[in-house]
């Protein structure tokens, strides 16, 4: 449900993540691959100053998450490499028909504090996310379970009734049970989310300071937060979980500009960068610059542009397959994108369980067919797609905008936007004026997160206000169907549904490609664009 | 002169008024509401956008949320961002490295374009007169973004002179590079004006009588000329150092500098009025400062103006 | 009037010659100041060539067909970031576009950005600047403290304001109106330094005994600011405003980089130098060729300036 803004939108002069002096101490730094790994080392990472408070259930952006995930440890956790859920906190999840879950905590899990981590610090937790007078960012996240409603009505103005969901129910202090409106297969991989994560006792009493100095149950501990400068964290050595870390300090160092971030990695000032600068990409120098430090991944996300169907003359299904059929995606990954994004064919990401390649037919370049379709649709006037321009967003659009024009002898321009926000503003306010550009990241590795906040009538994230009854209903069966595999089937029936009516264009899938210093002996790049830091090696 | 200072130093009270007024005015005209972009793809919960709105004051009118602010700020709060940290902290740790880095372009700018100056309004045209007209050109034509990434490069990564970004709490070595991209432009004017400045005066009485006096070159040059030519290029540099620190967003950027140019990029950016306001403040009353201080100067220096 | 050749060897002071000129000698029409300038710079070979390269710019800005066989919206993936090359003499750039083309293309709204973004700046500027220098006291206070205010404020936050307060977000506005629209900004923005320049200037110029001389004959205050001020406080604002003129151009650069200046069918120099800002490393020439642009034309606008103040500055002949 979220995007995260800085990757994908944000201020080319704002951003980065943190960075490690690994080995700063040693001196002997220079040594190279051959250098041992050392437990008690330092991981500096590219960072962003985070845009909100450092709550679990208050932050969905990469900037806040890259410390809070470090910090605390939900239910389930997903692998680094593949995106695999497995039981992180949960001893067992259990449920026979999708509604209600019977779930069972590890006992003897303490927080930073000392205090020892129980069912209702979860339960507490989710209530205090879902309360609408809290205000919390992720609040949409609780909204399947029962009793939502009634601590978070939809009407802006109703007070809510009570500040605890139904649906949850201490059964101890190991087990809790959550039962949901409606049946909804994916909730057991959905609650791996950072916004399901339990929040100490501690917390309840004093929100705003706990928000200074957060404390979790994670493989990391908060040491100190610079605003602007740094976040520095350090190892929970009485960490319980399979995602220990193997390095010790972890300092999150903010950069105005990822150029500079990129700059630094090269003369090992830093240690880790989830995202390549344009700078880098431009004629493939990354490739000559990094060598051996190039850190690829598998990034859960698609890129698609959206064509909406309230602008008018845009409603034509034959416009829609022109369009998509005039756009050179192997050319322009190749060229504009430097190999760092693949061309999409359909709608789902391809690292995604349940994807299948091919699934849109319009998606290959066929100028000839492209053109016929055209003819058809009997478009008159000028096309174009809007984005904000920062971050490197322009150059492909333009490209895609170019593409168009070559092959349908239309007039197609790129419109920029100041900056995401405003950007984002024109999308959900549906004042765009033709075509724009709609990215996709998973929150949770499931085929369900790519099409129910796009597709679904209504759905938050459905920037070209489609609708299609059957593709709803679908997506209904396919929530309520408690077999994964069963589930997934039938959203692969609403995804060749979608692919049919081209509500919005897919046109690139981005791999993920990161770096790292000649000090990191090994790192991760995970789905999320994070670096696993249970993966991290760092030499003496 | 007491009483100049004096009313000089009572007018800026209207200005610090009128200022934070119309930035507030101008911070709350930047469309797109704030949240917008809060949450990715997706609309942020309207709980989440209600608290915020509720909290910022953001849906009092104008006039009420500026006297809110203008009421903390007497109290000394300089309010908080978004992301729940103090506004004056944030000040408070980037305002000594935003001067620091506008006082050494300033030097800069001062030393290496006076110099260029003097010695081509001396000579006259020649070799070194295109050379220094040709360079001060090519620096006015390129956007700072490009001599400060040429630089960073170059410098940095190429040949390993100096560090590609500086450290949290620069000193002022570290900062000569970065002074250098953002005093580019200035420096190109700073020795535009100072040749212009002293060709002109080169020919003027009081320089003719002196050297009939028989007075020594260099006394005529350093004392004579360089008096009364400096009095433009003054004014330049005394506003300058205000409008460096404020103009310092992308070489900060370029150099990762945790400055006030940042600070004001990023508040823009989430229409955070309490950021903005505070940072402009300070930068203006500074432009105030310096200007009152250049305009006692010129009558120090060139007795011909009075204040009265 | 005499020969200014003459005048200069002594220590008269010529703007006060040619006062004594205007109001002397009614009979026989005087040589004005402009008219002697323009007698000077015609023999200057430095004025002959910037005048002559504006020309060329200015020629290639209205008709840029001329120049170029392609438009500048061609453009063939398949041959991104090659360098010069015999059909494309700039190159190509990382969109597959040709570099020649569109540097001949941009030339248009860099020119006319620059150009009255600068006459704008430098005229409102001075006015308000002599003003306040000529008026002092309450004029000067009101005058300076409203261009400091203006000073303070951020270019950024500024030109963010006024571009999109006249444009709605998401719209997509004429090539002509966002022009005009880049020009307004910059000046509006901009003009306190051309004002605090030219005020400075006025400071000493007002205490001048020519000046003192007109006011004690009784000559009206247009005349005094037009006739006797303005030709010895233009020097400081024309080297100011050559300078502008590439800084404008600059200017421009960045609001088209914010997304908020020229945009697309639109290009301009300054857009093509922003573009290049990640590629300089692969494709230096999507950087030099129109960087070179920019500066030979603020070359021969520094040039052409020079010459200009040469020729209307009477002490420095």
């Amino acid at each position: 449900m979220r995007r995260s803004r800085r990757l994908w939108g944000a201020a080319a002069v704002v951003t980065t993540l943190s960075l490690v002096l690994a080995a700063c101490g040693g001196g002997s730094g220079s040594s190279g691959s051959s250098g041992e790994v050392d437990p008690n080392g330092t991981f500096t990472v590219y960072g962003t100053e985070p845009q909100n408070t450092l709550i679990p259930t208050n932050t969905n952006e990469l900037g806040g998450s890259k410390a809070v995930d470090a910090m605390f440890a939900e239910l389930v956790a997903f692998k680094g490499d593949n995106a695999q859920p497995y039981n992180q906190m949960a001893e067992s999840i259990t449920t026979t028909d999708s509604k209600v879950f019977d779930i069972k905590i590890k006992q003897g899990w303490k927080f930073h504090d000392g205090t020892e981590v129980k069912a209702k610090n979860f339960v507490d937790a989710w209530n205090y996310g879902a309360y609408s007078p809290n205000g919390q960012i992720n609040s949409t996240f609780f909204e399947n379970i029962q009793g939502y409603d009634d601590v978070h009505p939809a009407d802006d103005n109703a007070k809510p009734t009570t500040d605890k969901m139904s649906g949850l129910v201490v059964k101890g202090d190991y087990e809790f049970q959550v039962t949901l409106k409606a049946p909804f297969s994916v909730f057991a991989t959905k609650i791996g989310y950072t916004a399901f994560a339990p929040l100490p006792d501690v917390f309840f009493s004093d929100p705003k300071g706990f928000a200074q100095h957060p404390i979790g149950n994670g493989p990391m501990k908060f040491v100190s937060r610079t605003p602007n400068v740094d976040i520095k964290l350090t190892r929970n050595d009485d960490y319980k979980g399979q995602d220990k870390v193997k390095f010790k300090d972890l300092d999150i160092k903010i950069y105005a500009s990822q150029e500079t971030a990129y700059q630094d990695l090269l003369s090992n000032k830093l240690d880790f960068i989830e995202t390549l600068p344009p700078s880098a990409l431009a004629g493939s120098k990354y490739k000559t610059d990094l060598k051996d430090n190039l850190v690829t991944g598998h990034l859960l996300g698609i890129s698609t542009i959206a064509v909406p169907y309230y602008v008018p003359g845009y409603d034509n299904l034959d416009l829609r397959k022109a369009i998509s059929m005039a756009i050179d995606r192997a050319q322009i990954t190749k060229t504009v994108m430097n190999d760092t994004y693949v061309p999409a064919d359909g709608y789902v990401s391809q690292g995604i369980e349940g994807y299948r390649p091919a699934v849109c037919e319009f998606c290959k370049f066929d100028p000839a067919a492209a053109k016929a379709a055209f003819a058809k649709s009997g478009f008159k006037g000028k096309l174009t797609i809007a984005s904000n321009a920062d971050g490197g967003r322009k150059e492909p659009l333009v490209a895609a905008c170019n593409s168009i024009k070559n092959v349908l002898g239309v007039e197609c321009d790129f419109v920029p936007a100041t900056d995401f926000g405003q950007w984002r503003s024109i999308v959900t306010g549906h004042k765009l004026t033709g075509m724009g550009r709609s990215d996709w990241s998973a929150d949770y590795p499931s085929i369900e997160d790519f099409l129910n906040p796009i597709y679904r009538t209504g759905a938050s994230s459905n920037d070209s206000v489609y609708s299609n009854p059957a593709v709803d209903q679908l997506l209904d069966q396919a929530d309520s169907t408690p077999d994964k595999d069963a589930a997934i089937k039938i959203y692969q029936q609403a995804e060749d549904a979608i692919a049919k009516d081209l509500p919005s264009i897919p046109v690139w899938d981005e791999k993920g490609v990161a770096a790292k210093s000649k000090h990191t002996k090994t790192v991760t790049l995970d789905f999320r664009r994070r670096a696993d830091y249970s993966s991290v090696e760092v030499t003496k | 002169m007491i009483r100049y200072v004096l009313r000089r130093l009572l007018q800026l009270i209207p200005v610090f008024f009128g200022t934070t007024f119309l930035i507030y005015v101008l911070v709350w005209a930047v469309p797109g509401d704030p949240f917008s972009g809060k949450c990715g793809q997706t609309a942020c919960p309207q709980a989440y956008v209600d608290l915020m709105t509720e909290k910022f004051h953001l849906n009092d009118n104008l006039i009420l949320q500026y006297l809110k602010y203008l009421g903390s700020l007497f109290t000394g709060d300089w309010g908080e961002t978004f992301n729940g940290t103090s506004v004056g902290e944030l000040i408070a740790t980037s305002y000594p490295i935003t001067l620091r880095l506008a006082l050494v372009a300033v030097l800069i700018e001062a030393v290496i374009g006076l110099t260029a100056g003097v010695l081509t309004g001396l000579r006259g045209k020649g070799f070194l007169d295109n050379l220094v007209l040709v360079s001060t050109t090519f620096l006015i034509s390129l956007p700072v973004f490009v001599t400060a990434i040429v630089l960073q490069l170059v410098l940095g990564t190429e040949l390993g002179i100096i560090d590609t970004s500086v450290s949290d709490d620069p000193s002022f070595g570290e900062l000569i590079v970065p002074g250098i991209a953002l005093g580019s432009l200035s420096m190109a004017y700073v020795a535009r004006l100072t040749r212009t400045s002293i060709a002109e005066n080169r020919h003027a009485d009081y320089i003719r009588t002196a050297i009939a006096k028989g007075q020594p070159n260099s006394r005529v040059v350093g004392v004579h000329l360089l008096r009364n030519s400096v009095i433009p290029v003054l004014t330049f540099l005394g506003t300058d150092l205000g409008a460096l620190m404020g103009g310092a967003i992308v070489t900060e950027g370029v150099f990762n500098i945790n400055g006030l140019g940042g600070l004001i990029f990023r508040g823009i950016q989430n229409r955070e009025s309490a950021t903005v306001v505070g940072v402009v403040v300070l930068l203006v009353l500074v432009y105030l400062l310096m200007s009152l201080i250049v305009d006692l100067l010129y009558a120090v220096l060139d007795p011909r103006i009075r204040y009265d | 009037m005499t020969d200014p050749n003459l005048v200069g060897g002594t220590a008269v002071d010529a703007a006060e010659l040619s006062r004594i000129d205007d109001s002397a000698t009614e009979t026989k029409k005087p040589r004005s100041l402009w008219g002697d300038a323009w007698r000077q710079l015609r023999r200057k070979p430095a004025f002959v060539i910037s005048a002559v390269i504006i020309l060329l710019v200015v020629l290639i800005a209205i008709a840029p067909g001329l120049f170029s066989h392609r438009e500048a919206g061609f453009s063939d993936l398949t041959k991104a970031n090659q360098g010069p090359s015999s059909e494309a003499w700039f190159g190509y750039d990382n969109q597959g576009y040709d570099v020649y083309a569109r540097t001949i293309y941009g030339a248009r709204a860099s020119l006319l950005v620059g150009v009255f973004a600068t006459i704008l700046t430098v005229v409102f500027g001075s006015l308000v600047g002599i003003l306040a220098g000529y008026y002092g006291r309450l004029i000067d206070s009101l005058l300076s403290r409203l261009g400091d205010i203006f000073a303070g404020l951020p270019f950024v936050l500024g030109a963010i304001v006024i571009l999109t307060t006249f444009n709605a977000p998401g719209s997509n506005p004429g090539a002509a109106t966002i022009i005009v629209q880049v020009v307004c900004s910059i000046a509006v923005l901009t003009w306190p330094v051309a004002m605090r320049i030219m005020r400075s200037a006025t400071l000493v110029a007002k205490q001048l005994d020519y000046v003192k001389a007109a006011r004690a004959l009784g000559a009206s205050t247009p005349r005094i600011v037009f006739r006797h001020l303005l030709p010895n406080t233009l020097a400081p604002v024309l080297v100011y405003a050559t300078i502008a003129l590439g800084a404008a151009i600059g200017a421009e650069a960045t609001l088209a980089y914010l997304g908020i200046g020229v945009r697309p069918p639109v290009i301009s120099w300054g857009v093509m130098i922003s573009d290049s800002r990640d590629y300089f490393r692969a494709d230096p020439h999507m950087l030099l060729f129109p960087g070179a642009f920019v500066t030979i034309t603020v070359l021969a606008f520094v040039m052409l300036g020079d010459g200009i103040r040469d020729a209307l500055d009477p002490k420095s002949r």
